[in-house]
């Protein structure tokens, strides 16, 4: 538990230092003034929790501040991070097993958001946790999707089960399935192809998949995930929520939190739609997806040392 | 769903009716909403603060307290400013002859696609582009580049052996010369801005392949930290262009205007859509307008274009002309409108409506209407006359419709026909034009209305 908080921290450190580096100042400060406020407002803004969520931090250190003008920066920091703790509450979740195996996550998102790559970590992370996982490259769309994720099954030494470039997803995701069940896999993670949220019919033939997939298990599939990237903005939402909507989701994954991007837009996510964020997604090797951890998310945001979990 | 400027202005503004014009306290709260929408649409923090400042100074510049429609005039004043601070720099290409062009971006922005989009519009052009692939790292990424080139009848180099991303680079020039090739697209990895070692990297290759042009290509949703990123390859690359994709999603692209603040590069191309073609030209008013959730009428028209076969909608005009309109007309119409996408989809682009939620009602009816068509027989659909009851209670059946369904279809039919008949002198090309296009596109069928 304890090597795991340290693993996320670190991997958040560059995402954090920016935010740090800027607010690191203030938060430092034996005592705000109007100025360091106003840049404070900057920073909470730059890490794009949202209009909302920025505003609302903000308010309550203003508030705080004009109660108690000698307020230091670790005040405000504290104050911050107790307003996203509380959006957070239930923003943690983990992938149990479902009764019926293979247990089937599908893993969907917009283009370049990092599906394929997140397909072979996620298969990484369940071998470590003593499971069988088959990856099922599902994306038949994208030029050379499916060699992609081949050289990743490859490289870690994963089966796969692939169609032709061009091959009906829906029916890769079934015979995937079915090769799964035979050769004793309790994990199916299923790489769709990456489409935008306004393309009606792309979204359509995601309908397909599900339901081709619960011909095999009506629960299946156990797990829709969201790839998100932490880089992007406010549009991150509206993607949750179309997908959501046509799809129905059990959850998010967020990328590229390793970029210099504060990944608030999770923030915004959860709050709009209440989905977890299963995973995170911290580098660019194999283990670098982690599980998400709302406090150290927020500790390492405001740079709050937090007291260790005891293991 | 984020509230259009305007009705944000509007809301700010509404105290003010009465009184009939702006007063200085009054316009600060209008330009505070205004800040909103630009950080609600990912505008950084401090351009959209530096942006709001000139927009101030612009309004006091143009008396708009005195005018009758304060709010409006706010309105203008921002779009013409966004448009103008958008547009600035060439959207030209270098006329280097041979044209080395650079793409660079972080991970997952689209530049594998977009330099087979960008080859391809060069072909369309004249030129004689040869694609190299420098991203030696994600895998399989110069077999969707080799892909893509052959799908495009494009030749590209690259070394599946070689680590040396600039000796490929090198090597790419060799070929395209050797090829008659005059104009070079390096495809590279994508990169973080902070990846110290590739950002070295990347650099090498642009020293020794010397481009005319190094385009980012950044993704339309970015948020706050497309500023970073863009001050950050500038620096290190010197860009002398920004290619936005992904912009047939619904993000606001408020990073361009950030990226454009903050480089002062000015932004060349932008991808629409997953077919090599669906790449433009950019154009600052309609970024504007998008950023500014003001519809985006221009694009609507240009779909409604490309989706709708000149010559198809020729025919049909006439034969609405004649009024011998029938269900596989109609079932045409309908299929034309669906193409153009979701109803939602449609409204989204009318100005003042991108905030206005499409019931699925809308859309079943429209799924409706199609079964019930598809229930007639050839027949029937072409001479609808002879639907007796016993025909309308099969098709309602076949259709999973009830009869009264099926009769209100067939009474907004006629009375479609009726108007036809009645529009037959002149009046009907001179509406069909108003709607934009010599064809029937425009042409809603009753079942739309709900």
């Amino acid at each position: 538990m304890l090597s795991l908080f340290k693993r996320f921290k670190d991997g958040l450190t560059r995402s954090t230092r920016n935010l740090l580096d800027r607010t690191g100042r203030l938060f430092g400060l034996k005592k705000l003034d109007a100025a360091s406020i106003e840049d404070l407002e900057e920073a909470l803004h730059g890490a794009d929790f949202g209009v909302e969520t920025a505003d609302a931090i903000i308010t309550e250190i203003r508030t705080a501040y004009r109660k108690n003008p000698d307020m230091g920066g670790k005040q405000a920091a504290e104050i911050g991070a107790a307003v996203l703790r509380d959006l957070l509450r239930t923003a943690e979740a983990s992938l149990a097993p479902a009764a019926t195996s293979p247990t089937v996550v599908c893993l969907v998102g917009i283009n370049g958001s990092g599906k394929t790559t997140t397909a072979a970590k996620l298969a990484h992370l369940l071998r470590a946790a003593g499971h069988r996982p088959l990856l099922a490259a599902c994306d038949t769309f994208r030029a050379a999707a499916i060699d992609q994720l081949r050289t990743w099954a490859e490289r870690l030494d994963f089966e796969l089960v692939a169609g032709q470039h061009g091959a009906d997803a829906a029916a890769v995701a079934f015979d995937a399935w079915q090769a799964a069940r035979k050769r004793g896999h309790d994990f199916l993670l299923v790489d769709t192809a990456g489409r935008l949220h306004t393309k009606t019919n792309l979204m359509a033939e995601l309908g397909k998949i599900r339901r081709v997939l619960a011909k095999n298990d009506p629960a299946a599939p156990h797990y829709s995930l969201l790839v998100v990237d932490a880089s992007l903005g406010t549009n991150s939402v509206d993607q949750a929520r179309v997908f959501h909507q046509q799809f129905g989701l059990d959850g998010i994954i967020v990328t590229k939190l390793d970029g210099t991007s504060r990944g608030g837009a999770l923030v915004a996510i959860h709050r709009e739609l209440g989905l977890p964020i299963h995973f995170v997604g911290l580098g660019e090797q194999a283990e670098d997806l982690q599980p998400f951890s709302a406090d150290a998310f927020v500790a390492a945001l405001f740079g709050l040392e937090r007291e260790e979990i005891p293991a | 769903m984020f509230e259009s400027l305007t009705e944000r202005l509007g809301t700010a503004l509404r105290n003010l009716r009465g009184v009939g014009r702006l007063t200085e306290e009054n316009m600060a709260d209008a330009l505070k909403e205004v800040r909103t929408a630009l950080l609600s649409a990912d505008v950084h923090f401090k351009v959209a603060r530096e942006f709001v400042e000139r927009v101030r100074l612009s309004c006091e510049g143009q008396e708009v307290l005195k005018s009758v429609t304060p709010g409006q005039q706010v309105v203008k004043i921002i779009n013409d400013e966004l448009v103008s601070l958008l547009g600035e720099g060439t959207t030209e290409l270098a006329q280097a002859r041979p044209l080395k062009i650079l793409l660079v971006g972080l991970h997952g922005s689209g530049k594998t696609t977009t330099t087979a989009k960008l080859g391809r519009l060069l072909a369309k052009r004249g030129k004689k582009p040869l694609l190299v692939a420098c991203d030696i790292y994600r895998p399989a990424a110069i077999d969707q580049l080799e892909f893509l080139g052959r799908q495009e009848n494009l030749p590209v180099h690259a070394d599946r052996s070689s680590r040396d991303v600039p000796a490929i680079g090198r090597a790419g020039i060799a070929a395209a010369k050797e090829a008659g090739c005059d104009a070079i697209l390096f495809d590279t990895a994508g990169r973080l801005q902070i990846d110290t070692d590739l950002i070295e990297e990347v650099k090498r290759l642009r020293r020794e392949v010397q481009p005319d042009e190094v385009l980012l290509v950044a993704d339309g949703a970015l948020g706050q930290e497309a500023v970073n990123v863009a001050k950050a390859f500038n620096e290190a690359v010197q860009l002398t262009g920004l290619v936005l994709t992904k912009l047939d999603g619904d993000a606001r692209g408020g990073a361009a205007l950030s990226m454009k603040a903050i480089t002062g590069c000015p932004i060349k191309f932008v991808g629409t859509g997953e077919k090599t073609d669906d790449f433009d030209v950019f154009h600052p008013d309609r970024m504007a307008s998008r950023i500014l959730g003001m519809g985006d009428v221009v694009s609507l028209v240009e779909r409604a274009q490309e989706s709708i076969d000149q010559h198809e909608a020729e025919k049909m005009a006439q034969k609405m002309r004649k009024a011998d309109f029938n269900f596989e007309d109609f079932l045409a119409q309908m299929r034309h409108i669906k193409k153009l996408g979701s109803m939602e989809s449609i409204i989204g682009m009318l100005p003042g409506m991108s905030g206005l939620k499409v019931g699925d009602e809308a859309e079943d009816k429209l799924k409706q209407t199609e079964a019930i068509i598809q229930s007639m027989t050839r027949q029937e659909r072409l001479n609808p006359n002879i639907l007796n009851g016993s025909r309308r209670q099969r098709i309602a059946h076949g259709s999973g419709t009830r009869v009264s369904d099926v009769n209100q279809l067939l009474k907004q039919f006629g009375q479609m026909r009726k108007m036809m008949k009645k529009m037959r002198g002149g009046g009907m090309r001179k509406m069909m034009r108003a709607m934009g296009g010599g064809g029937g596109g425009g042409m809603v069928p009753p079942g739309m209305r709900g």
